[in-house]
């Protein structure tokens, strides 16, 4: 089976065109698409609104907002970043390359794929009506308790909590159903011969994530959900008034939320690898160690929740037990590390813009790797927790981490996905801006962190102006780098150099064997692996 | 070029006018406590292992990366799959190796640190209790010379100051009215609670940060070593004025707060004698209260910010009637909410004593645009009664 005689399939298949198209597709590339975008507009929409907090607090002194509606800021900026940008970016990710990396000709639950997303737009305008609507004079604003909710304060709290419930429970709800069809097409939907233990790492990497989802967001939704009750109907299961306990919410919180984390960075392994292989021209190092670290990185991922509010008031065995179990993670996690930079090591490596980001990513998240390793620290935490030196950790988790990584894989797909090469003199440029001004921005915050600068402040002490300074203008470029990549997207969607079936000199894997872009039925013949 | 020499001489010169800020550290601040300084050789050992292990995985990468590129013509090796008992012996020493960082050099001085932590008994001789309020830290002393001493420690920044509208002193943001006052050298053992939303009572010098839960007792320690003025702030997002909820606690020798003590005792003595005001002593007094306490959710002006913190200028309970004809005061009239409080509003009878409470009301019923007809004096006996 030659790929052109699949790519002419393609012209036999009616298919809506135009608008309704996109309205009413099942089909696993036009979803992915859609998500894809959908994740591009919110990052550039929470990117804005910490361009708005770092402006704040360029200089000492209150000059743009008043601290409610800084409070707003930081609180929708997190919620928007994790479950509008990250999230939808690594399903919309599995929605267009799972199908082709496995030989299925789509994803198993193809209407409830369509579910799935458009249940996000709506969430998405749930999260940020309430601004729109405190400019009429209705509620008083988003949610202002930072995007974990923590009562007594949230139930103090205005409409905009409400809001940013409803839009919780929406997006969970959106994460599972993406779960559920991502581990049926997985166990159903694999080419003849491709067992488990021969699937794409991107494949585990997602199998892994999504049964985290499925584990811990009904806790999250529980969670929110009780703190409904108790804002409207009288329920007390956070206020010691009644009999309950605000700690109580923080365990059920970061029960959901500590393996959040991972949900956001496992896909991220998975493909980083695959990345690594096709630009060092040789097979990933340990695929069977780097499986098997994933799933020990899931399984401690969901014991170790505690090590978020060590400093709430816990018994000292359990502080000592999720100290140490939160330092167990670093175990599996060193063998990856280890097993990208052998990968690497003896290749023949060329340093295309995926390539760049992931030797980049790699860097970078090790620094936020070895200060989590800190942060678990019982008696040090005391010092770092809520202080700029966990925001400064959790940028280069989740900003290097995940954001850098998803980039690496939109640069590395593109070509496959629309055709055309993108422009490689642009795209090396926003890797350098990046990395850079993202360096320039978060290691201030180290700093200012360790001096004793707490997060979550509209205005701070003079001896921490300086250091505000460089970080609001290093924040700035890397917000306006970001403008750089949506335009090497759109120039590359819109044409440009045609991209051939394989794309890399060194790729491997069974979406390299499709013309570019694919067919829109992927794979009307199985492919059989061997 | 010249843009780029400026550039680097404008780096240069504001790193060294910020090593030469005395205030700013670029490691924890001087430690004065047992448990600051025993986290901070923690963290300084802890970051000296993660900076040799990151520059020497780094080390590594570079080295392949300037080496084994295809431009220089690198051709790929196999990796050869090497034999079961040589892949368990490079999984099992690497592991090792962590199991040694992780739960040896590192796990067991942690662990010596965290029993220190939440040791808040033994040999302390002194107990206080700590109560965090929207936004403010109450402090109360339990027992010792100091015993029965309670007041209220609020930011002491101007507000033209954090609007830019005058000179920012010194310690911007992190001064108060009543700083905390502590004998150097003594365990103090401290029980932490909040009265409504969670704050974090934290001192970056004393290694100590523990969260004030509203309806349950936390406990933590101090132990000060060295004679000075500390500066912290509150570390738990806590609402909008969470930024402005500074702890200051002057550590002085166990002589001077003896006298400190014996001196505050007295004043909180005299305070509480009850005694006839005239209307401008109370008009006075109730501005410096009303500025300090209510203005920061009411406005200076009592303008309110609606619809969380209505406007005091022409409402209802600033100008209704407060005391019924029997001479008890009512439900829901000025004095019982700021007594008791209401949703947001806080219940003040715990924070303010009789003669502040009084002249607050006065204050606020004869200013900020308001002149109530009736009850337009509230004499503090008045408000003594209203408690009973």
């Amino acid at each position: 089976m030659s790929t052109t005689t699949v790519a002419h399939h393609d012209e036999h298949h009616d298919h809506p065109t135009g608008i309704m198209r996109w309205l009413t597709t099942t089909n696993h590339k036009d979803i992915g698409t859609m998500y894809l975008t959908f994740s591009l507009v919110m990052f550039l929409v929470g990117g804005s609104m910490i361009l708005g907090i770092r402006a704040e607090l360029f200089k000492p002194g209150l000059q743009l907002m008043n601290p409610e509606f800084f409070n707003q800021l930081i609180g929708v900026h997190a919620l928007i970043m994790i479950f509008a940008a990250l999230m939808p970016a690594a399903t919309g990710f599995a929605n267009w390359m799972l199908p082709l990396q496995i030989g299925a000709p789509d994803m198993a639950l193809p209407r409830l794929n369509n579910w799935g997303f458009w249940i996000l737009p709506p969430s998405a305008i749930l999260l940020t009506l309430p601004f729109t609507l405190a400019l009429f004079g209705v509620g008083d604003g988003a949610l202002a308790t930072g995007w974990t909710f923590y009562p007594p304060l949230s139930v103090q709290g205005g409409i905009g909590v409400d809001f940013a419930i409803f839009a919780v429970h929406l997006l969970g709800i959106s994460s599972v159903l993406g779960s559920i069809n991502i581990i049926v097409t997985i166990y159903n939907m694999r080419a003849p011969g491709m067992t488990l233990m021969k699937m794409p790492m991107f494949a585990w990497g997602w199998l892994i994530t999504a049964f985290l989802l499925i584990a811990t967001i009904p806790v999250l939704a529980g969670a929110v959900t009780m703190l409904l009750t108790d804002r409207h109907f009288g329920t007390h299961f956070f206020d010691a008034a009644g009999g309950g306990d605000p700690i109580m919410f923080q365990h059920l919180f970061w029960f959901f939320g500590h393996p959040e984390v991972y949900i956001l960075l496992l896909p991220v392994w998975g493909f980083i690898p695959q990345i690594l292989q096709t630009f060092s021209r040789k097979p990933m190092y340990g695929y069977k160690a780097q499986v098997y670290s994933l799933w020990a990185i899931g399984a401690l991922a969901v014991v170790v929740w505690a090590h978020h509010f060590f400093t709430a008031g816990m018994p000292v065995p359990a502080l000592l037990y999720f100290m140490y179990s939160t330092m167990a993670i670093s175990l599996p996690l060193a063998v990856l590390f280890y097993c990208w930079i052998r990968t690497m090591w003896k290749g023949s490596m060329s340093f295309e813009t995926p390539m760049l980001f992931t030797v980049g990513w790699i860097i970078l998240f090790g620094i936020g790797g070895l200060t989590g390793l800190v942060l678990a620290d019982v008696a040090a935490d005391a010092q770092y927790h809520n202080s700029y030196f966990v925001v400064a950790h959790f940028h280069y988790t989740l900003f290097a981490g995940g954001i850098m990584g998803i980039m690496a894989g939109v640069y590395y797909w593109l070509p496959k996905m629309t055709g055309h090469m993108y422009n490689e003199k642009l795209g090396k440029l926003h890797f350098w801006l990046t990395a850079i001004s993202f360096n320039v921005t978060f290691i201030p915050q180290f700093f200012v962190g360790l001096a004793g600068m707490p997060r979550r402040i509209p205005d701070y002490a003079l001896q921490f102006a300086e250091f505000n300074m460089i970080s609001t203008v290093g924040a700035f470029v890397l917000g306006l780098s970001q403008l750089l990549f949506v335009y090497i997207i759109i120039s590359c969607v819109k044409g440009g150099q045609k991209a051939t079936d394989r794309v890399w000199e060194g790729a491997q894997g069974l979406e390299w064997t499709l013309s570019s872009p694919p067919p829109y039925h992927s794979f009307t013949e199985q492919p059989v692996v061997k | 070029m010249q843009g780029m020499k400026k550039l680097g001489v404008g780096a240069v010169g504001l790193f060294l006018s910020l090593s030469a800020r005395a205030d700013f550290t670029w490691n924890f601040p001087e430690p004065v406590t047992p448990m600051a300084l025993d986290t901070l050789h923690v963290h300084n050992k802890f970051m000296l292992i993660t900076a040799v292990i990151f520059v020497a995985v780094l080390a590594i990468m570079i080295y392949s990366i300037v080496t084994h590129r295809q431009s220089k013509g690198y051709k790929p090796v196999a990796d050869k799959a090497p034999s079961t008992a040589v892949e368990i012996f490079w999984t099992l020493i690497p592991f090792a190796i962590l199991l040694l960082i992780d739960f040896v050099i590192m796990g067991i001085p942690a662990y010596h640190s965290v029993v220190m932590m939440e040791d808040t008994r033994d040999q302390s001789t002194m107990v206080i209790k700590i109560t965090g309020s929207q936004w403010r830290w109450q402090y109360e002393y339990l027992d010792g010379d100091a015993k029965g001493i309670k007041f209220v420690s609020n930011l002491a920044t101007t507000n033209g100051q954090m609007h830019n509208e005058e000179d920012k002193g010194e310690h911007y943001l992190l001064e108060v009215d009543n700083p905390l006052v502590l004998p150097v050298g003594e365990k103090v053992r401290i029980l932490m609670t909040a009265s409504d939303v969670l704050h974090n009572w934290w001192v970056p010098q004393f290694g100590s940060s523990r969260v004030a839960v509203p309806g349950f007792i936390r406990e933590t320690w101090v132990q000060v070593e060295k004679a000075g003025v500390y500066r912290g702030q509150c570390k738990e997002l806590c609402g909008k004025g969470h930024g402005y909820m500074p702890v200051v606690v002057n550590a002085v020798s166990k002589e001077e707060f003896a006298q400190w003590a014996n001196k505050k005792q007295d004043e909180q003595k005299a305070a509480s004698d009850v005694k006839e005001m005239t209307k401008d002593a109370l008009m006075v007094q109730g501005k410096v209260v009303y500025e300090k306490n209510c203005a920061v959710c009411h406005q200076v002006t009592g303008a309110g910010l609606p619809p969380a913190f209505p406007a005091l200028t022409g409402s209802k309970i600033a100008t209704g009637a407060i005391f019924g004809s029997d001479g008890k005061y009512q439900k829901d009239s000025h004095l019982d909410r700021v007594l008791n409080g209401k949703g947001v509003m806080p219940a003040w009878k715990a924070t303010l004593n009789d003669t502040e409470i009084a002249a607050v009301i006065t204050y606020e019923r004869n200013a900020l645009g308001n002149t109530a007809a009736v009850d337009a004096i509230v004499q503090p006996a008045q408000v003594k009664a209203a408690r009973e």
